[in-house]
């Protein structure tokens, strides 16, 4: 009993340390990108909450943030930068256009990036507020804090899936 | 008051210009395709059009030639404005099929204009040096500004699996 008091309480620990951590990486694509920046800067401040550092390489981030409209020709790309993050791994799609398409609907743009790869939270708005990017991330955070990353959970099955797929063996 | 460049063209052509217009100093000619490089080849060494702005095409649906090619040129020296078009021949919606020749001999500056023109609208360029997409990717079927095209028509390249349920 003591010992399953106590991996609980370090897998607490963990998700404690990684929510206040998230190195975010910003794929900005679009005009969502200046809100964004408004975000990070200091009126607003996204390192409050601890998503300090923007890293611009896939694998030292955690949290991917969707900035802004995915074109078809785009989206292999996206899909390989979120491939080559960590796990655990969290994304935020930024506005509607990364959110589900927006007002773009024809035949360049992707409606939604989820349908690429799984997405934590959605931030509607076009743009959106600071104040709501801020509330996203805090939403995520209390995800991760609970363990109901919803892209995790979608991850394992699809990762499984694909791996079956591809006819690779996992190490 | 000298001629204007609208003026010259018809005293010059005569019936190559198939229509024209001209209201506030906006000029417009029609040119028959076969004089398409010859009529630019004036515009440029004679009229003085040394820029070509832009080039488009007009995808009329139900006509017939279907496609129309339209070329605006300026003057830097004199700042003046043409406008030049021409309806390729041949063009009943089959891919690839309005063929007109190619302006890159006399403005290389149309070279990615007509690439974008043969990837939104499938008109093919006769002469260009490298006419291939450059907007849509190379995997991509059809040509998206087409009247015909399914406004919905998605050409993805990557899709997650569906999900389980």
């Amino acid at each position: 009993m003591g010992l399953e008091f106590h991996t609980s309480r370090l897998a607490d620990a963990v998700a404690w340390g990684r929510k206040y951590s998230l190195f975010q990486y910003p794929f900005v694509t679009a005009c969502c990108g200046m809100e964004f920046m408004s975000t990070m800067a200091p009126k607003y401040d996204l390192a409050r909450f601890g998503a300090e550092f923007p890293r611009f390489s896939p694998r030292q981030a955690d949290l991917l943030i969707i900035v802004g409209t995915i074109v078809e020709k785009q989206a292999p790309v996206l899909r390989r930068i979120w491939e080559q993050m960590t796990e655990p791994k969290w994304v935020i799609a930024f506005g509607v256009c990364a959110s589900t398409g927006g007002f773009y609907q024809n035949y360049t743009s992707v409606p939604g990036a989820d349908q690429i790869i799984p997405v934590d939270v959605y931030i509607p708005g076009c743009p959106p507020r600071p104040e709501q990017v801020l509330d996203a991330l805090v939403l995520l955070q209390e995800r991760i804090q609970d363990h109901k990353g919803f892209s995790q959970v979608r991850l394992k099955a699809e990762h499984d899936k694909i791996i079956s797929a591809n006819k690779l063996v996992r190490r | 008051m000298s001629k204007t460049a609208l003026e010259k063209l018809v005293a010059r052509f005569g019936p190559v210009v198939t229509a024209q217009h001209a209201q506030h100093g906006n000029e417009t000619a029609s040119i028959q395709p076969a004089s398409w490089v010859e009529v630019a080849t004036y515009c440029r060494d004679t009229l003085g059009f040394d820029m070509a702005s832009d080039l488009t095409v007009v995808d009329y649906l139900g006509q017939e030639p279907r496609f129309e090619v339209v070329l605006h040129l300026y003057a830097v020296a004199t700042k003046q404005r043409l406008r030049l078009k021409t309806r390729p021949p041949g063009s009943d919606g089959d891919d690839e099929t309005p063929v007109i020749a190619s302006l890159f001999g006399v403005w290389p500056a149309v070279n990615w204009m007509e690439r974008e023109a043969y990837d939104l609208y499938g008109v093919k360029f006769e002469g260009h040096p490298d006419l291939r997409r450059i907007l849509m990717y190379e995997e991509f079927v059809g040509h998206p500004l087409r009247k015909d095209y399914p406004k919905e028509k998605r050409q993805p390249l990557v899709r997650r699996p569906p999900a389980e349920t």
